[in-house]
């Protein structure tokens, strides 16, 4: 025991931060916890599966009811509720993981005022258990695809980028709503508005060819459209278009892409300069 | 003292450690900062763009600086709002230094509170997992350890419970356990010594000691002296913001309790000048009209009819003390003089517990002679000498001297006069432990 303690060197002590206490800790941190919350949830009562499956199926359920019965969203558009599926599903993860994040570090407060903790791990590991939450929904949606005669084909291998550029988008959407959070209580009814918006501004209840004029070129700017429209592409009808299809010309694509990075990069700027006075501020 | 003299870490009772350091903290400032009105929304901020928000700054930490061997069990003591917790905050990395440095070696692991990070719905099990992982385990080495951990919480029938059915005992039990086997170099300990029941904390004043013998270092505020005289080779007493004593623990201790109690005690200390009793919690700005006319404007201050002097404890052996071991005599003197004639005087000393429970009493209620008239100018020495039946804990001394026959003239009275502590008896179920036989009388069932 005592070999190990005299090879310890004097260290300075930088103070909290988002990220401290060696990478190792933070990724492990992440994950046990965003996996113990994933398992809360499906082994918190026997129904666990079938209710968090509810939600994502329940909203697409009314969806398609509405939009294929009483507006004819869906006329001549092929697996129009396959596609309305894929959209709803990819949404209801990223609304979950934001939403979720918001109140996220107010919730866990007596981990950042009461134990030496990378304070973005909170953030985090809410969008791993919304990951998980998302695979295991993904189950569901493509044996729905496959029994609606969906063709299995190469360009589904491409999908999991979809998955991570969405869960990059919504990490850093999450770092900045939870930090801001601890600042400005408002940020909680803002944000379910402007995640609404974010909803009916991205092609999943309609399709991308619907939008008039060059409006399709701004609404693909937004870079969870973009991936909605993407997935749309790759996993149901190629011939729906990839968002440089859509908007004419690879460099086009670039915009939702930037605005993706810039999201991210923003995120994790925010956060990591509220990270250290969050303590004294809750 | 009769607290146990510390071994491992020797002549350290002084300034600075020696041997090599663990904790080295450099003038270390902190302050808060509190605005006069709070901007909590965006709408607010949106509105008043302009607003510049106005602090108080809160000067909580002035320049601190000291350090603390390899090995070394450190107590920090001071009164509530001295910045004791602030400070260990700072070194725990949870609140960031305003001012100067700190460094430490090895790994620091913080227990501001016990079960930090527990899930109600977990069992046992996952949460020391993720309790460990918190505090800085590999999951490997985690998963390793939740055996010993759980059986040193004495739980191993519950591991697969959920927490929330546990008791709150059992729950201390398990977050102490897991803290003692992460095997942090240094422990940073807020207040939490008081765990569980007489056997365990048995167990977890073994574990302390395993540890100092085994060279973790150790940092804990407390207001409970007694472990810090029985734990600590060095103690640090903080008051506003600075070091106000760096040494002994004994002294420290010893000032510590003569500055918490100082409205009665305070003259214990200088009875050749006794300090006019300040007033407390008086605000000194808020003017008289304000005052709801039941209450009497602040009155001039009358010169004393009576003083005490001095209040204190004696061991067994006539040392003064401020603990006493369970089982053991002990004088409680109060010392009083009288600036006039008092006629039919009576003296009074008690014991009351911190929630102001009336323990004990005694009273010249009832004598006929000795105190029938005390004369201008006269002290009078009151002991009172007892066994010491009390549970662990800390008690306070009151006394007073009662003129008329009916005793209904208050010359002088203090119900905090002084403080002292107990210990040893933590085996005592109740407040005290008295002489007593116990018997059982079994009528054995006829058997029809």
């Amino acid at each position: 025991m005592s070999a190990s303690v005299v090879e310890h060197q004097l260290r300075e002590v930088q103070g909290p931060s988002a990220m401290g206490g060696g990478w190792n800790r933070f990724f492990h941190l992440t994950w046990t916890i965003g996996l113990t919350d994933f398992r809360l949830t499906y082994f918190g009562s026997a129904l666990g599966y079938l209710w968090s499956l509810m939600r994502p199926f329940l909203s697409f359920a009314v969806l398609l009811v509405v939009f294929t019965q009483i507006f004819d969203a869906g006329a001549g558009v092929e697996f129009f509720a396959v596609q309305l599926l894929v959209g709803v599903v990819l949404f209801a993860f990223f609304q979950e993981a934001t939403s979720t994040a918001v109140q996220s570090v107010v919730n866990r407060e007596s981990l950042v005022r009461k134990m030496q903790f990378p304070r973005l791990v909170i953030p985090l590991s809410v969008v791993v258990t919304a990951s998980l939450n998302l695979a295991v929904s993904l189950v569901p949606v493509f044996i729905f695809a496959v029994a609606s005669g969906v063709p299995v084909r190469a360009s589904w291998l491409l999908f999991p980028f979809v998955i991570v550029a969405l869960a990059a988008v919504t990490a850093g959407i999450a770092m900045a709503l939870s930090s801001l959070y601890v600042r400005f209580r408002d940020i909680a009814p803002i944000w379910s508005v402007l995640s609404q918006v974010l909803f009916y501004g991205s092609p999943i209840i309609y399709t991308i060819d619907k939008v008039p004029g060059n409006w399709d070129r701004l609404v693909l700017a937004n870079p969870v459209a973009s991936l909605v429209q993407l997935a749309r592409t790759w996993l149901v009808d190629p011939s729906a278009g990839t968002p440089a299809h859509v908007m004419g010309g690879a460099g086009w694509a670039l915009i939702p892409l930037a605005i993706g990075i810039g999201i991210f990069a923003l995120g994790l700027w925010v956060f990591s300069r509220e990270a250290p006075g969050i303590a004294e501020r809750l | 003292m009769s607290a146990q003299a510390p071994a491992g870490v020797p002549d350290t009772a002084g300034t600075t450690p020696s041997g090599p350091v663990a904790i080295e903290v450099n003038g270390l400032e902190k302050a808060f900062r509190v605005p006069h009105h709070q901007i909590s929304t965006l709408k607010e901020r949106a509105l008043h763009p302009l607003r510049r928000t106005e602090y108080d700054e809160l000067q909580v930490l002035k320049g601190i600086s000291f350090s603390v061997a390899r090995g070394e069990f450190f107590g920090i003591v001071g009164r509530n709002g001295s910045g004791k917790s602030t400070l260990l905050k700072c070194l725990a990395e949870i609140y960031r230094p305003d001012g100067g440095s700190i460094r430490v070696a090895g790994r620091v692991a913080p227990f501001i509170e016990l079960g930090v990070g527990f899930n109600p719905d977990l069992t046992a099990r996952d949460n020391v997992l993720i309790n460990a992982v918190m505090m800085g385990l590999p999951p490997r080495e985690a998963r390793s350890r939740i055996d010993a951990i759980i059986a040193f919480a004495e739980l191993e029938a519950f591991t697969e419970m959920k927490l929330k059915n546990y008791s709150s005992g059992m729950q201390v039990r398990l977050a102490f356990s897991t803290m003692i086997h992460t095997e942090a170099d240094v422990l940073l300990i807020d207040e939490v010594l008081a765990v569980g029941d007489a056997a365990f904390q048995q167990k977890c004043f073994d574990v302390f000691y395993d540890l100092r013998d085994r060279g973790k270092t150790l940092v804990f505020v407390t207001h409970d002296m007694t472990a810090v005289e029985r734990f600590c080779h060095r103690a640090m007493l903080v008051s506003e913001g600075r070091i106000e004593m760096l040494g002994d623990p004994e002294e420290v201790s010893r000032l510590y309790i003569a500055r918490n109690f100082s409205s009665g005690a305070g003259a214990a200390y200088s009875p050749a000048q006794p300090e006019p009793e300040p007033e407390p919690q008086r605000d000194p700005g808020a003017p008289g009209e304000d005052r709801p006319p039941s209450t009497p404007p602040a009155p001039v201050p009358a010169p004393p009819r009576a003083e005490i002097l001095d209040v204190f404890v004696e061991d067994a052996s006539g040392r003064r003390v401020d603990a006493v071991p369970f089982g053991e005599e002990f004088t409680i003197n109060c010392v009083y003089v009288s600036h006039e004639l008092v006629d039919r005087a009576r003296i009074d000393v008690w014991v009351d517990t911190e929630d102001d429970e009336r323990l004990f009493a005694a009273s010249t209620l009832g004598w006929r002679d000795p105190t029938r008239r005390i004369q201008p100018g006269e002290r009078v020495h009151a002991r009172v000498r007892a066994g010491n039946r009390f549970t662990s804990g800390r008690y306070h001394i009151g006394c007073s001297l009662l003129a008329g026959s009916a005793g209904q003239d208050i010359v002088v009275l203090d119900n905090r006069a002084a403080v002292f502590l107990t210990y040893g008896g933590e085996h005592v179920y109740g407040l005290a432990y008295l002489d007593h036989e116990l018997d059982l009388e079994r009528s054995p069932v006829d058997e029809a």
